[in-house]
């Protein structure tokens, strides 16, 4: 039976309309393309006017295919799919031609962009007829949701969606939740102490009766898809029984065994053997660091279990692993400090006195290895002059071309600490100040009135090398002042180095593991950079803060609150509809070759060895399609996008080809003859 | 046709997820490129067979252009590296049956990069501009062309056996 296609030419006001003859194109369409019954245009096709027009027609006129030239898919092909399916026609029986996107916007010349526009409407015709009805599967969601990581947005998210009543299971590799944020001292630009505002919400997270911890656990492996994932997690062997703890801490108090915490206190203080990363740490249950234990290392001591008044040290302990079922899932993974070592010229690891940003933060927190005094590596000194340089790391193309965003306002907020602290000269070398949120310039303002010295130039190198007598023993900073054009060299005591802030050493196996992509840096990628920032292209997986990239605090917590709104509006919902673009495999063309089961990634296709098929799991199935292409006996069929589709398609754009006959004989691809012919 | 007025037609399938999506930002960036290319959209680089590639050839096509996301950016994981693979196979069965290489490209771009899509395609429409229309004919005429065709195929057979020590 052939089919009835509707043409429906946008002029998107002049956007289209501008450079395409819509009219004429649309003529052309009516009278040229075989099955075409119907070519209209239309000022607007995406307005309820326009998308009336299309369900008329296909009532009146019994249309079976539409095919609408306008913009790009992406952007409004859900709008004129649902408006076909309100009158009554499949879906997946309309196409798109992207007039604007691919031929208004980008065309010099107008008979072109007809021409192209032509081609374009005659691919999407050939096409459309070929397309068959596709219905989505609907399949139920788990209402457990998995939390990976526990920084402040992990929390966040976590909070959000325990307190709307339902379960979350909160995974942290650390032995405390917290992150990165517990480690600092303020936050920017209110000065609030960061310890004060955290820790509430670290302790709600501890005792809600929704939330189920899994501290000093890893997520080893992730299969299924959205609404039913099946996760196993590794809870690491605390060596210290949770049932029995009561994180009294005198195992701690004994342990004999002092090491450098290269974690929560990054190298420049002290812990345990048997230790809690910070005193109100959630969990409050210590954990033992068996490569510098004692006990580990010579088989005596355990003087923590000696101690511990209930028995809750246990050296036995093994790694336990825990499957779960859970609906949906939030990736809050975070960041790395850039490795400030990397760039030599500002001399980290070589000059005593040059910090990192973590570095000063932990110095400046009571609660920190200097009790909060800013001092030098020797402990005892108080510098009298400090200098922060900005962007190590950050917008520098041999190492992360971004802006890590918070590096202004952190640069500002160690100003403000450290004069009120010790009363020492501060000065910043910027490249460009970039204080863009809520109260951040007036922060700004405040710190240029509080009297911190600002140098606009990148730091060229920071060297103890003196030339004057003043810098004798000094830190001299050269840069080169860009605002009065002039090579400055400062004599500081001391320098802090705001690093960048790059994605976790290990970000694109973790997504890998859960099935997600990365952008070239390694940060993970967001639907939609603008309009759909916290989900991702997998369903069902969320990502919130900085494993999504460079942000701040408040963004942060904004982004963990995004994505449990998210996910409660699939648990609400109850129910998801996969989408009906799958690769699906006619058994009785199979031979059972078995050359596709390694092709895809998401492990949706089994081998049954009992029938020498193979079968796809429509759920796991992501239609990518590579399977399809690679089939030899072609027993695999894409759903729209099958083999007769594409080759329509391809027929369609090429119809104005003059086809070349061994380089004599010159004749038409023949549009008359009906699409999908023998193949 | 002459020479003078030739405007190749060229196939180009791009991804759903970067390829097509850098299309839509060349358009939303109003970038201007050579109209030759005509896009068609896949889920992803993966599903195209090589067979839709001679398909394109063998209506007239004067170019293909294959685009997918970058390595290691691959919405589908690691899909584009079969891509990739294929694509190294196709290009040697081409040039074997006498086709120039500028005929057929490869191009990686990310949503991003609407601007190096246009640029691609402007480079591949000067080169297959230069080439001529698709004639298969060429290296296979009687005065004399028929030899050295056949000694490119035995050498490209050679270089395709040819097992590294």
């Amino acid at each position: 039976m052939s089919e009835r296609v509707g043409v429906y030419v946008c002029h998107c006001g002049t956007n289209i309309a501008g450079m395409v003859d819509v009219a004429g194109v649309a003529k052309w369409a009516q009278e040229n393309l075989p099955g075409v019954v119907v070519g209209r245009e239309y000022k607007f096709m995406c307005s309820s006017l326009g998308q009336e027009l299309i369900q008329e027609d296909i009532r009146k006129e019994g249309l079976t295919r539409v095919v609408v030239a306008a913009c790009s898919p992406h952007l409004h092909e859900r709008t004129f799919r649902t408006a076909c399916a309100n009158a009554g026609l499949n879906p997946y029986l309309c196409q798109m031609a992207s007039l604007r996107e691919q031929v208004s916007w980008v065309t010099r010349d107008k008979e072109q962009a007809d021409a192209k526009a032509r081609a374009l409407i005659a691919g999407a015709v050939r096409r459309v007829q070929l397309q068959e009805p596709l219905e989505p599967t609907e399949v139920p969601v788990n209402p457990t949701t998995l939390v990976v990581g526990a920084g402040i947005a992990g929390i966040q998210a976590s909070l959000e969606m325990a307190e709307a009543g339902h379960q979350v299971v909160l995974v942290e590799r650390e032995p405390s939740i917290g992150g990165h944020m517990a480690q600092f001292d303020k936050t920017f630009p209110t000065l609030d102490c960061s310890a004060c505002i955290l820790t509430p919400k670290m302790s709600d997270v501890g005792l809600h009766p929704n939330i189920r911890l899994l501290s000093y656990s890893e997520v080893e492996n992730v299969s299924g898809y959205v609404g039913n994932f099946d996760v196993r997690v590794r809870k690491k062997a605390r060596s210290v029984r949770e049932d029995a703890c009561t994180g009294c801490g005198i195992c701690i108090e004994k342990c004999p065994k002092k090491v450098i915490d290269d974690v929560f206190e990054v190298g420049i203080g002290y812990r345990k053997a048997i230790y809690r990363p910070f005193p109100q740490a959630v969990p409050k249950f210590p954990v033992i660091d068996r490569e510098s234990c004692i006990y580990f290392e010579r088989g005596t001591c355990k003087a923590c279990e000696k101690f511990c008044p209930t028995n809750a040290v246990d050296f036995e302990q093994v790694d336990e692993y825990l499957d779960l079922t859970v609906g949906n899932i939030i990736l809050a993974t975070g960041y790395d400090l850039f490795d400030c070592g990397q760039l030599p010229q500002y001399g980290y690891g070589r000059l005593t006195n040059v910090f990192t940003s973590l570095e000063f933060e932990r110095m400046c927190n009571a609660a920190g290895p200097t009790e909060g005094k800013i001092v030098l590596r020797d402990g005892v000194t108080t510098p009298k002059t400090v200098a922060l340089i900005h962007c190590v790391g950050s917008r520098d193309k041999r190492h992360h071309p971004y802006c890590s965003a918070v590096c202004c306002m952190s640069a500002l907020k160690f100003g403000h600490l450290v004069m009120e602290k010790t009363g020492a000269e501060v000065y910043s070398f910027y490249i460009d100040m970039r204080p863009l949120h809520k109260n951040y310039e007036e922060f700004y303002d405040r710190l240029q009135q509080e009297g911190m010295h600002f140098v606009r130039g990148r730091a060229a190198e920071v060297t103890d090398v003196a030339r004057r007598p003043e810098e004798d023993g000094k830190l001299i900073i050269q840069a080169e002042d860009t605002l009065i054009g002039k090579q400055r060299r400062v004599p500081v005591d001391m320098v802090i180095l705001l690093g960048a802030l790059q994605p976790r050493a290990d970000a694109k196996e973790i997504a890998l593991r859960f099935g997600i992509s990365t952008s070239i840096d390694g940060w993970f990628t967001e639907r939609h950079p603008k309009l759909d920032p916290v989900a991702t292209m997998t369903e069902g997986l969320f990502i919130a803060g900085t494993c999504q990239g460079p942000k701040d605090i408040p963004d942060s917590v904004a982004q963990g609150a995004a994505a449990a709104a998210r996910v409660q509006g699939m648990i609400t919902t109850g129910t998801v509809l996969i989408e009906p673009i799958v690769a699906e495999i006619d058994e009785a063309r199979c031979s059972g070759c078995r050359i596709c089961n390694n092709l895809c990634p998401f492990n949706a296709i089994d081998y049954l060895e009992d029938e020498t098929v193979s079968r796809i799991n429509a759920a796991l199935c992501k239609g990518c399609g590579t399977c399809v292409a690679a089939c030899p006996a072609q027993a695999i069929g894409g759903k729209h996008f099958t083999y007769e589709q594409i080759s329509a398609e391809i027929e369609g754009v090429l119809y104005d080809v003059v086809r070349t006959n061994g380089g004599h004989a010159l004749e038409r691809v023949d549009l008359l003859e009906p699409a999908g012919g023998v193949r | 046709m002459t020479e003078a007025t030739f405007e190749p037609k060229i196939v180009g399938f791009l991804c759903n997820w970067c390829s097509y999506r850098a299309a839509d930002l060349a358009g939303t960036a109003r970038i201007k490129y050579e109209p030759n290319v005509r896009i068609i959209r896949v889920m992803c680089s993966g599903r195209i067979e090589p067979s839709f590639v001679l398909k394109a050839f063998a209506l007239g096509a004067d170019g293909v252009m294959i685009a997918g996301c970058h390595p290691g950016e691959c919405h589908y994981l690691e899909q584009n590296y079969k891509t990739m693979r294929r694509f190294e196979m196709l290009r040697h069965t081409l040039r074997a049956m006498g086709m120039e290489d500028d005929r057929l490209r490869l191009q990686w771009a990310s949503a991003a990069e609407g601007a190096a899509l246009a640029r691609a395609i402007d480079e591949m429409v000067e080169g297959v501009r230069k080439l001529g229309p698709l004639n298969w004919s060429r290296g296979w005429s009687e005065d004399g062309g028929r030899v050295e065709a056949v000694r490119r195929l035995a050498h490209e057979h050679a270089e395709a056996v040819e097992v590294p020590a």
